[in-house]
């Protein structure tokens, strides 16, 4: 193999990357508004009768799923927020895990955004009110990150805490993932 | 006029006519009490359950401690070292739930009454017909939303018989008393506040005619409390705060505590930093016990919050020590801090029993105190001084008790300090023994203990206040502690301050103790082994394996045909077993407050599952 053809392998190689990487790291400041409300957020698993599939993403999930930055916002915001309590840091206690692929209130971002606006009846807390809608997204976007759901290259490779589990850059993915996760055919 | 004299009358004869009935009912030679019974056994003089506390066994079995000693002992023969690798099971009862179950099952004239975790059911078997079938469902229906702020699993500790009732609490803070016979609602009071964090886990004792309740809450910034309900309306007669001024912790005149670092005016408040009291937690989620001849109940109280200790300095009374109280007016009579400014969630709320040890030529009135912190606390029931502290395992995050000042020694090295990391601290949280009562037997002289052997590291941190969520400040990460086993179970001289045997357990042991007349020792183990072991050597004698794994306490009592059983519920979960119960994900060492770290191996050695199993030796 020429040395000109690695290095254009290289080039194919660094170029998706160098772009994900500028996504990851986008701040929406400048951002037009989108809706200043948290998605109703049913779950794919949820029965919608009269039709075949479940409502579209909400159209802010984008902007914070996968996003660094809101990963990051959302990492700090679940030590103050006091998440860590019930949740650990991610392995659950008062409240469910985390971490794992199991949701009872569906994976995607938007019903995460949900459950955390709204609470849930058995236990957890609703926040909205209490914190703004685009820190509920970026929690969402967090929480979200701790199941592997997102990809490496956005979550944080430290850990907000002293003594907790490994990175989330160096955590493994549960096998087999939640049905959520599988490409319906 | 005349109608009000007739219905005078009518009162009047009604009243004749039930004190006539009790003095029929009354036996001209009252059986003697457990005491009594056993005084006169060979060799020597024994330590005796205090006399006015434990009547002899009846056969029932109406409080979670058996009696109010809190003896957890039974005077029942019938099933003994000889016979009892004959015992089978009689008949069993699915329970509905899925949670951790502490809860014993208790027996009441050939009807036995069963307390579940939330939701809360209560049920009532008949004993009298074949299989135990249920007589009635009573569902009290608590709040969902307070399996939310329930810090170590939806638990609750049982219930409680007295005079045709049985009282029991619900997780959101709600007390109730049910007709015994036809489980319809007497009364319902509500004393605890979800929005606050506040929940009730703990069994009710009833005593001089009051149904007395505490929080749980120390996770949650929730300030503890001890009331008082009449028994007749569940009308609030008393309440005592734990921390706070004097007169809401109902300190007056009579207050008389034994060491100078508790006597001063509203320590409650001084020794916080400003208004830190009032979500300082010293709660009472565990066991209460009263001494009918003095009419005291003696209490311990919790963890002060939040467990990050650098945000409150200072002693945080009245946190994690014991409390002596009139039943009467819950005016404090004593209070002993077993650990000034906890550092690690060494709640002092574990059982007290009660006793009478010989004492040069006589005999002294007793507490005996096996505690979170490691020690056995051996106090003066009438004064609250401490006669002896010994620790009954492996301790080195003090170094002893100053018998003169009454205050623990501390190991400097063990410090949490916000930003670091301390590692090796023994006992870890839940204490070298958490909440499940050790069991007392006036016939060996010893007291029954099952316990931890556990380890943490603890990094503090700064902890934020929200009313409703968690107030705690520290990842916790637990391990087993020296030998690598996670349990113990200790036969305990009191007067020897030594223990006489002991038993390995790999698991942490969660379930209380049960000791008969027989001689025998009965306790379950997290993976759903249920033992028979020999009260005197700690021989094993019999085991049976349950479907989940056991943290419930087992009671032995006569059935209506006249023979000894043995009953005991599986379940698991509580605080050591929520990775199982709240499906936990063991990736994260601290999950349930650093417990998940220590428990990793669980979900493969037990599932869920309430089921009750009653056992009897086959004639």
């Amino acid at each position: 193999m020429s040395s000109r053809s690695s290095a254009s392998l290289l080039l194919i190689v660094a170029f998706p990357l160098a772009v994900s990487a500028c996504d990851r790291e986008e701040h929406h400041s400048r951002a037009k508004p989108v809706g200043e409300t948290v998605p109703s957020g049913e779950s794919p698993q949820t029965i919608f009768p009269g039709s075949s599939s479940p409502p579209p993403l909400d159209v802010r999930a984008k902007l914070y799923d996968n996003n660094a930055n809101a990963i990051s916002q959302g990492q700090q915001l679940y030590m103050q927020m006091n998440c860590v309590g019930c949740h650990s840091h991610g392995g659950g206690g008062m409240g469910p895990p985390l971490m794992d692929d199991e949701w009872r209130y569906g994976s995607r971002i938007d019903q995460i955004a949900t459950t955390i606006a709204e609470g849930r009846p058995n236990g957890m807390p609703a926040w909205r009110g209490k914190l703004t809608e685009d820190q509920i997204w970026d929690l969402a976007a967090y929480v979200r990150s701790m199941s592997g759901l997102p990809s490496k290259d956005a979550v944080s490779s430290r850990a907000e805490e002293m003594s907790g589990p490994t990175p989330q850059t160096l955590t493994p993915k549960p096998e087999p993932t939640n049905s959520d996760a599988v490409p319906s055919q | 006029m005349r109608r009000v004299r007739i219905a005078i009358a009518a009162t009047g004869s009604l009243a004749v006519a039930s004190i006539a009935l009790t003095a029929c009912n009354r036996n001209p030679n009252p059986p003697p009490s457990t005491a009594q019974v056993y005084s006169k056994l060979p060799g020597g003089p024994r330590t005796l359950p205090a006399a006015a506390a434990s009547p002899a066994d009846d056969g029932n079995w109406v409080m979670p401690g058996k009696d109010y000693a809190a003896t957890r002992f039974s005077g029942l023969t019938e099933i003994n070292p000889a016979n009892v690798k004959d015992l089978s099971l009689a008949f069993t009862f699915s329970t509905g739930t899925n949670k951790g179950f502490e809860a014993p099952p208790l027996v009441v004239n050939g009807t036995m009454y069963i307390v579940t975790p939330f939701p809360n059911y209560l049920y009532a078997l008949d004993l009298t017909k074949p299989g135990a079938p249920a007589k009635w469902t009573f569902k009290p229906k608590p709040a969902a939303a307070s399996q939310g702020v329930a810090c170590c699993d939806v638990v609750n500790r049982g219930a409680v018989y007295d005079d045709g009732k049985i009282f029991f609490n619900t997780l959101d803070g709600q007390t109730f008393a049910v007709d015994a016979n036809s489980g319809q609602m007497v009364w319902r009071t509500k004393l605890g506040d979800i929005q606050k964090g506040e929940t009730v886990t703990m069994a009710p004792l009833v005593a001089a005619g009051k149904v007395l309740v505490g929080n749980s809450g120390g996770e949650m910034g929730v300030r503890g409390w001890i009331a008082a309900l009449d028994e007749g309306s569940g009308k609030l007669a008393w309440k005592a705060y734990n921390t706070g001024p004097d007169k809401d912790v109902l300190i007056g005149p009579d207050f008389h505590p034994f060491y100078a670092m508790d006597q001063g005016q509203d320590l409650g408040v001084k020794s916080w930093p400003p208004d830190a009291w009032k979500i300082g937690g010293g709660n009472v989620w565990g066991w209460i016990s009263y001494d009918p001849e003095t009419r005291m109940i003696f209490h311990g109280t919790g963890n002060p919050g939040p467990w990050n200790p650098d945000q409150r300095p200072g002693a945080n009374k009245w946190t994690t020590g014991v409390f002596a109280r009139d039943v009467d007016t819950g005016k404090a009579r004593w209070f002993y801090q077993s650990t000034p400014h906890d550092l690690f969630d060494h709640d002092d709320i574990n059982e007290i029993i009660l006793a009478d040890m010989p004492w040069g030529k006589g005999r002294r009135p007793v507490l005996l105190r096996p505690a979170r912190d490691g020690f056995f606390y051996v106090q003066d029931r009438r004064t609250g001084q401490v006669l002896s502290a010994t620790p009954f395992g492996y301790v080195n995050a003090y170094k002893g008790v100053d018998l003169k000042t009454g205050q623990i020694i501390p190991n400097h090295d063990k410090d949490p300090k916000v930003g670091r990391v301390v590692r090796d601290i023994c006992p870890a949280a839940p204490g070298l023994k958490d909440w499940n009562p050790a069991a007392f037997s006036p016939v060996t002289g010893l007291v029954y203990i099952p316990h931890n052997n556990l380890c943490m590291d603890f990094g503090a941190m700064q902890a934020n206040y929200i009313s409703g969520t968690p107030y705690v400040g520290a990842d916790v990460k637990m391990y087993a502690g020296p030998g690598g086993n996670r349990g113990v179970f200790t036969a305990w001289d009191p007067i020897r301050h030594r223990a006489v045997w002991e038993i390995k357990e790999d698991l942490p042991l969660w379930s209380p103790a049960l000791v008969t007349a027989g001689g025998i020792v009965f306790y379950g183990t997290m993976d759903g082994w249920f033992k028979a072991v020999d009260a005197r050597n700690g021989k094993q004698l019999w085991q049976f394996k349950a479907g989940s794994g056991i943290i419930a306490q087992p009671i032995s009592y006569k059935g209506p045909d006249g023979r000894q059983y043995i009953a005991v519920i599986c379940g698991v979960g509580g605080w050591s077993g929520a990775i199982v119960s709240g499906q936990m994900d063991p990736r994260d060492p601290t999950g349930a407050l650093g417990f998940a770290n220590a428990m990793k191996d669980l979900p493969m050695k037990s599932t869920t599952g309430g089921m009750l199993y009653v056992f009897a030796v086959k004639r």
